[in-house]
């Protein structure tokens, strides 16, 4: 048999050709972007830094709801409580004990891993709507506790705690906005590439096993509790170092900011974003971040009239989130692709593809 | 795997970054020959909603002013956005205001929170946060934050008119307070309190004769209601009742206390004198009695019935801000503050810089205002970043609807 | 004793307050199998219809009767325009389009009606009653009575009426209702319409205590969802019994536990929320659902 020629033969190699020329398109594009990331912080204004700072933090807290709801089928409505617990986890330890900020994000992950992993045991016993009822009691019983007397010495009380903005270190030439732009880009990169992983590896599988069939998981010996747990858990990390990193962004907690309607956004923007997908995460951060202010601009006088019409405009148009609409966008795109330019390169391909026969 | 359109996010990113562009053109801040810039945030959305009214007055006062042809010849372009009440929003919409609007100052920004967030950064960026509209006292810090002034009478002074009047009038009194579990309540508590012992103190009480704290009760914003927090302060004995409540649980506050049967000497702050939103939906039998203070016109009070500067504020709000209420306290309010800008601008002329606009605004000399209560003068100094410090009790007449001032004007002390 | 007994009239004077809305979520669940998150902030809209129409000078039956009506077409629109298209979607972009529809309700009612609180009257009278030393108010009894009716007339609707048989079919098994000859989408309207029509019942039941601006509902949402879930939200009956409950048992941890005090109230009855979902995972009286694999 000619293997140089035999492949284009088949529907199924040429969807193989294409595949791989579509990945050799995806690494390009993604560096491209990553470039581009890079350099947007000097073009754009400083204002607009901080915007998209602020989408980075919410990007990475909706990467761990994502982990929890996409990838693992179980639900929370109170991820706020996490992000709060990390926010003011990083605040009290920069403004009580003067830790660098650095430290503080490390701190926020493993205190919220933690607190998710402890909330994640009981949560094993409830399902489906209990469990959005067990999480929003968590999100509740934040500000309440937040602002409790006892404790009021550290958390600062209703008054909320200010923390100064930390500079670039080693004498880096960016000025501070900037610099906080490439540290949560960068935490977002690490936490990305760990989810990534994570989701590729035995854990991932059963995760989604779990999700998809909890019974035949465990009848495989998947250990669902184990891993029902330790998804929350991670989930709550995720989340928790966003917190921290937003506490640094903004400046400022105050018991109020992690209302019930914060855990109610994080929801929006998995699932506008595209649950089970982690670029997902990314799009319904810059959802969450930017679109209430297009809605502002666009109606004074009942501006969440328009978000919620909006929000019901994409459920409507891309049911699979925006990622599941780039996915079907980027399918179709695929089905164009030319399935071959040289011979050369179509040799090197099909050695690939058949190296098992 | 890793599913990126990199090609769309590369164009939206692309398209974010024309935008981004777009605003990044540094001009001299917020003035020219013919425009001045004022940012405004304020909570059009979320849990204080209620107080959107007030920029929408403040934006409606801008634009008659505008038709009438501006200050010196300048007219104000008022930009104003929402935060929700939400500090995180407010830190986004200030710091959009000043870097890609170049506003020449922001004013009235709403709540303490909200404005705690920002107050760093107003001041590291040297732009005026000019008549917040909160009560904190800590905005009035000249040394430590020489960019930030507040503009109504600040609440620690408020709750101290009222411990003074407690030692004052009632013996041995029992006190209970209801108060809102939030900066704005905390901060009446903490004057409540701190006026208390210094009037026990220089009364030379003791024992039974001294007025004590026999209870509190906080409740959060999110509660459906406050009936069990009453409850609680009834029958803790108390005669007298502070309520450090917003409208809607005054008058759930005021009315739980009528039915309950109980008749303390109940104190009600400020914030919460409306009689159309407070009094009238607690009924006005139940409201009887009840003390405050006011430093503004009352639009329902029928001795204002007939009064220039309420008509006149009437037939602007019928111009300008049809759909506003006619019956809103606010309403009064924003247009008040709104010409003490006016004002402050005015003194500045042509010379429109942060630092001078600023200097102006510590520079009021026993200005007036004809919505507020007669005596009552804006009166600011280097030193004295409070504008407004007078405040008259006032208590309320069931029978007539009304409120009725008694005693001199107050000033702080 | 009497203070106690004077924190329980409180408490169910609240727990009144937040059955009535759960009796509504219940509805919408035994008809649809989604919770709508938005039936607090339609209860409030239609709440804001009421007293539009007394307010232009209807005598109260007449614009309650009115609203009931408007309400329920309300409902029935809604379902038929905004949530069938996403019938067959998976649940959560169900749940993004119910946030969707709250914040429309939200923040149309504060453009229309602004944020300025209203009275809402009540035909039971407004005057104080006192028995002893505890005090009431008439309308409460009235609001609780008319909740228990509500309860009555749902319980015996899903129960004897074949219309009710067919919505519970319909909710349950879609594809099994239709292969019998039930018209499942007008089922799924009905309950819509039947939810919006018991939400304005909750609405106008509850302006008068708490007063109407467009935060009516907002506070009592969560805590009727958090009722109708621990009674069980398959049990209308539970649910109220959890509406109840919710409202006693915060008023009174708030009372008596000294060292959490009012501040942690809130947290006091979730607890006894999630304690009690811990060992009953359905509710207290939900019905335990059997899957067979």
């Amino acid at each position: 048999m000619d293997t140089a020629n035999a492949p284009t033969g088949t529907v199924a190699a040429e969807a193989a050709i294409r595949r791989d020329r579509a990945r050799t398109w995806r690494i390009w594009a993604v560096a491209a972007l990553l470039v581009v990331t890079c350099v947007l912080p000097f073009v754009m204004g400083d204002y607009r830094v901080f915007q998209f700072t602020l989408a980075f933090t919410y990007a990475l807290a909706l990467l761990g709801l994502n982990l929890l709801i996409g990838f693992n089928g179980q639900f929370s409505l109170g991820h706020g409580a996490f992000y709060a617990i990390g926010a003011y986890t990083a605040a009290v330890m920069i403004h009580q004990w003067g830790i660098h900020y650095g430290w503080t994000l490390v701190a926020a992950g493993i205190v919220c891993g933690v607190a998710g992993f402890l909330f994640g045991i009981p949560a094993l016993r409830i399902q489906g709507m209990y469990l959005a009822l067990a999480t929003l009691a968590l999100a509740l019983a934040m500000p309440p506790l937040l602002k409790y007397k006892a404790w009021e010495a550290y958390t600062g009380g209703v008054q909320g705690i200010f923390i100064n903005k930390p500079h670039a270190p080693f004498g880096l030439p960016l000025n501070p906005d900037e610099w906080l732009y490439f540290l949560s880009l960068g935490v977002l990169l690490i936490a990305v590439v760990v989810a990534h992983n994570l989701l590729n590896g035995r854990t991932g599988r059963a995760m989604m096993a779990i999700r998809d069939n909890p019974i035949a998981a465990e009848a495989m010996g998947i250990n669902t509790a184990l891993y029902k747990s330790l998804t929350f858990g991670v989930s709550a990390l995720f989340t928790g170092v966003a917190g921290a990193l937003s506490c640094i962004v903004v400046q400022f907690v105050a018991p109020d900011s992690y209302s019930v309607f914060l855990s109610i956004t994080l929801l929006v923007g998995s699932v506008v974003g595209g649950l089970a997908s982690i670029s997902g995460a990314i799009y319904g951060a810059f959802f969450i971040q930017f679109i209430p202010n297009v809605a502002d601009a666009i109606s004074k006088a009942a501006p969440w009239a328009i978000y919620g019409l909006f929000l019901i405009g994409f459920m409507f148009v891309m049911p699979g989130g925006i990622a599941g609409f780039m996915n079907m966008v980027w399918s179709r795109l695929q089905r164009q692709l030319p399935l071959a330019r040289r011979r050369g390169a179509e040799a090197g391909h099909t050695g690939r593809t058949n190296s098992k026969t | 795997m890793i599913k990126r359109n990199a090609t769309v996010l590369f164009l939206l990113l692309a398209g974010l970054l024309v935008l981004g562009l777009a605003g990044c053109e540094k001009k001299t801040p917020g003035v020219t020959k013919t425009e001045i810039k004022i940012g405004h945030i304020n909570p059009y959305s979320g849990p204080a909603s209620a107080y959107g009214t007030i920029g929408r007055t403040e934006a409606a006062y801008f634009k008659m002013l505008n038709e009438e042809g501006g200050i010196n010849g300048r007219k104000i372009n008022f930009i104003s956005y929402d935060d929700g009440y939400s500090p995180p929003k407010t830190v986004e919409q200030a710091r959009k205001l000043v870097e890609q609007d170049n506003v020449l100052l922001i004013f009235q920004s709403l709540g303490t929170p909200t404005n705690s967030a920002i107050w760093q950064y107003m001041n590291d960026k040297k732009v005026p946060q000019l008549f917040v509209a909160t009560g904190a006292s800590k905005w009035n810090d000249p040394q430590g934050h020489p960019w930030t002034m507040g503009w109504q009478p600040n609440y620690q002074t408020e709750a101290k008119i009222y411990a003074r009047y407690v030692v004052q009038n009632i013996p041995g009194a029992k006190i209970g307070i209801l108060y809102q579990n939030d900066d704005y309540g905390k901060d009446y508590l903490t004057g409540f309190k701190a006026g208390l012992e210094a009037n026990i103190a220089s009364a030379g009480l003791s024992g039974d004769k001294a007025p004590k704290i026999v209870m509190e009760q906080s409740y959060e914003v999110s509660e459906p209601t406050i009936d069990s927090e009453v409850v609680n302060l009834k029958n803790s004995g108390a005669n007298v009742l502070v309520n450090i409540t917003t409208p809607k649980f005054a008058a759930q506050a005021v009315k739980k206390v009528a039915d309950l049967g109980w008749h303390p000497t109940q104190f009600l702050n400020n914030v919460s004198i409306s009689i159309d939103s407070v009094m009238k939906p607690a009924g006005l039998d139940a409201s009887n009695g009840i003390i405050s203070t006011a430093y503004l016109k009352d639009p329902d009070d029928a001795e204002w019935k007939d009064d220039a500067s309420i008509a006149k504020w009437r037939e602007f709000m019928q111009k300008y801000y049809p759909d506003g209420s006619l019956h809103s306290g606010n309403n009064v309010f924003g247009y008040t503050v709104a010409q003490t800008l006016v004002q402050v601008l005015k003194q500045a002329g042509d010379n429109l810089t942060r630092e001078n606009v600023m200097k102006e605004a510590a520079n009021l000399k026993d200005f007036e205002v004809s919505t507020l209560l007669p005596g009552i003068k804006i009166n600011t100094s280097p030193t004295d970043f409070a504008p407004i410090e007078q405040m008259q009790l006032q208590k309320f007449d069931g029978k007539k609807g009304a409120w009725v001032r008694f005693g001199e004007v107050l000033g702080a002390n | 004793m009497e203070i106690f007994l004077q924190q329980v009239m409180t408490g169910l004077a609240n727990g009144g307050i937040y059955a009535s809305l759960a009796l509504a979520l219940v509805m919408i669940y035994h008809s649809t199998n989604h919770l709508n998150f938005a039936q607090g902030e339609m209860a409030m809209f239609s709440t804001y219809i009421a007293w539009t129409l007394i307010n232009a000078g209807l005598p109260y039956w007449v614009a309650f009767v009115i609203t009931l009506a408007v309400s329920f077409a309300g409902g029935v629109v809604i379902e038929r325009v905004v949530v069938r298209p996403f019938e067959d979607a998976p649940v959560l972009n169900a749940v993004i389009v119910f946030i969707g529809l709250l914040v429309i309700f939200n923040s149309l009612a504060g453009w229309i009606w602004t944020y300025d609180i209203k009275q809402f009257p009540t035909p039971f009278g407004d005057h104080p009653v006192q028995l002893g030393n505890i005090f009431f108010r008439a309308h409460d009894f009235g609001a609780i009575g008319v909740t228990l009716f509500v309860l009555l007339v749902l319980w015996a609707f899903f129960r004897f009426t074949p219309l009710g048989l067919a919505m519970r079919a319909s909710a349950e098994n879609p594809v099994s209702a239709r292969l019998v000859g039930i018209r499942v989408g007008w089922m799924l309207a009905l309950g819509w319409g039947l939810a919006a029509l018991i939400g304005a019942v909750a609405g106008m039941m509850v302006a008068p205590v708490l007063f109407l601006d467009p935060s009516l509902m907002s506070g009592v949402l969560i805590y009727s969802f958090a009722a109708a879930l621990f009674g069980g939200i398959s049990s209308p009956g539970g649910s109220v019994f959890g509406g109840f409950f919710v409202g006693v048992a915060e008023v009174l941890s708030g009372t008596y536990v000294p060292f959490i005090g009012n501040d942690l109230k809130l947290i006091v009855a979730l607890i006894i929320i999630i304690g009690v979902l811990l060992v009953r995972p359905s509710g207290l009286f939900g019905k335990v659902s059997v899957s067979r694999v």
